[in-house]
């Protein structure tokens, strides 16, 4: 028997509630497929995420972190997406700039109608942090399994 | 200068408009200058200084002084003012309660550049306008004023005051926009993204986690800081892994962006020398290029960037379509 040494990512995606969550939901629901390595986190609105819950999501071994939201203007407490628009922005600007690769960060807007941007979003992002490889500029080595 | 600040001190002590002033005092060495609370004329005579050492910033330190009996007596130097005005805009100094000097300043001598430029065994030093007179065991050595400022001044950002003074000893200065403060960054910039992470983990693993830098920074002012809650993960000790020690630098300058003056305090208290300035000024100069120019502590009219929005903001894939290097 042959053992799997294929690098497969770990993703964490953080879905709002009312749009990009609902979009996975309907990616689901249609039987569109996206990898399995991506991890959904279901957060109230995508200005909830703390840049910290990203820094934290590459401390635990993560490869990729991904924000999904509503489109901007739709954000269901009105201005939330345009928050994390800046406040992403700049920390993806300042990773980039501590030297952690720029592909590993992404945000895109996923409303609950676009199912099939979602799984396409997904299936991209999965292929850029795979050819990346494995995360090794962040992460807590105390959180990853010893092989 | 010194004398007139101290006479005015005196005055204002003495006609009961103020019951104390903070100023500074000689630390350790005459060089080591530290902030200090004054309450009495004799006082002032016997230890106040202000020359070319004086750089801490004061303006953190009337948050609690402002909250005490009576008013308080502060000496600000332009960066200061910045700072201050940064802090009344976040409600956290009670304006009533203070009474600002302003006051001039050309540029302060930092004792990390003039060990740097190879200058060892100090015993002390001295500033005549132009000329630094540094004793050394091995002899007196001299160096230029200007060859001898930190960082942050050699590349001064302003030397005007933001209007929050009461009133002024000395003349007002010119702000400086020749865009030099952002040279080292605009360097990191064009570095690969390899040699930018082995730069910043060079710097970085120095860090002994003394929390120096958020303790002396004015915008660093929460009541319940996140690096002292437990639950956070990465609460006040030493760093245990390489991530540690990135992600208080990440989190500390995040924390501050927006609202960071680029007082240079951070840097020149770091005890391991990390240029920690560059990391806020990333954020400064990002800022200026993602959402317009914005000087936080300039007017109070203004919200803070990463407190506002337009709906034509950038996306944040703009740091992917700004190329650099990979």
């Amino acid at each position: 028997m042959s053992v799997n040494t294929e690098f497969k990512p770990l993703i964490v995606a953080f879905c709002c509630n009312w749009c990009s969550y609902a979009g996975a939901d309907l990616a689901g629901t249609n039987r569109l497929q996206y990898p399995a390595d991506v991890k959904i986190i279901r957060v109230p609105c995508s200005c909830r995420v703390n840049p910290m819950f990203v820094l934290r999501a590459f401390q635990r071994g993560a490869d990729g972190v991904i924000l999904c939201g509503c489109h901007p203007g739709d954000c269901h407490y009105t201005s939330g997406n345009y928050f994390t628009r800046r406040r992403m922005a700049l920390l993806f600007s300042m990773l980039d700039y501590m030297g952690i690769e720029k592909e590993r960060t992404r945000v895109e807007w996923v409303s609950a109608a676009e199912g099939a941007k979602f799984a396409k979003t997904m299936n991209e992002f999965v292929e850029t942090v795979t050819k990346l490889g494995e995360n090794r500029r962040l992460e807590d080595l105390r959180c990853k399994k010893q092989s | 200068m010194q004398e007139a600040i101290i006479k005015r001190a005196k005055e204002l002590l003495a006609d009961g408009t103020v019951n104390r002033v903070v100023g500074w005092k000689a630390g350790d060495f005459a060089y080591d200058v530290t902030p200090a609370v004054f309450t009495s004329a004799e006082e002032l005579d016997k230890d106040f200084l202000y020359n070319d050492f004086c750089a801490p910033n004061l303006s953190k330190y009337l948050i609690k002084e402002s909250r005490k009996e009576g008013k308080v007596l502060v000496f600000l130097k332009p960066c200061d003012s910045y700072s201050f005005n940064q802090l009344l805009k976040e409600h956290r100094i009670l304006r009533d309660n203070v009474y600002v000097i302003a006051i001039p300043c050309r540029g302060k001598v930092d004792i990390g550049t003039v060990r740097d430029s190879g200058i060892k065994g100090i015993t002390d030093m001295e500033c005549d306008g132009e000329t630094l007179t540094i004793h050394t065991l091995y002899g007196d050595k001299t160096m230029s004023h200007a060859d001898s400022l930190g960082d942050k001044c050699k590349t001064c950002k302003t030397k005007k005051h933001a209007a929050c003074f009461d009133e002024m000893i000395g003349e007002e200065g010119e702000p400086n926009n020749d865009g030099k403060r952002f040279e080292m960054v605009e360097k990191l910039e064009a570095m690969t993204s390899e040699e930018r992470f082995n730069f910043w983990r060079n710097e970085l693993s120095k860090c002994i986690r003394c929390n120096a830098c958020r303790n002396v920074c004015p915008a660093c002012s929460c009541e319940n800081c996140v690096f002292d809650n437990p639950a956070s993960g990465i609460q006040q000790r030493a760093a245990v892994t390489s991530f540690e020690e990135n992600m208080f630098h990440l989190i500390r300058a995040f924390h501050v962006a927006g609202r960071c003056t680029d007082c240079g305090e951070c840097t020149r208290v770091c005890p391991q020398n990390i240029p920690l300035h560059l990391l806020n000024r990333k954020y400064i100069k990002d800022i200026n290029e993602f959402y317009g120019e914005y000087q936080a502590g300039e007017n109070f009219d203004e919200r803070a960037p990463l407190n506002a929005y337009t709906f034509t903001d950038c996306e944040p894939d703009v740091v992917y379509k700004r190329g650099g290097n990979a």
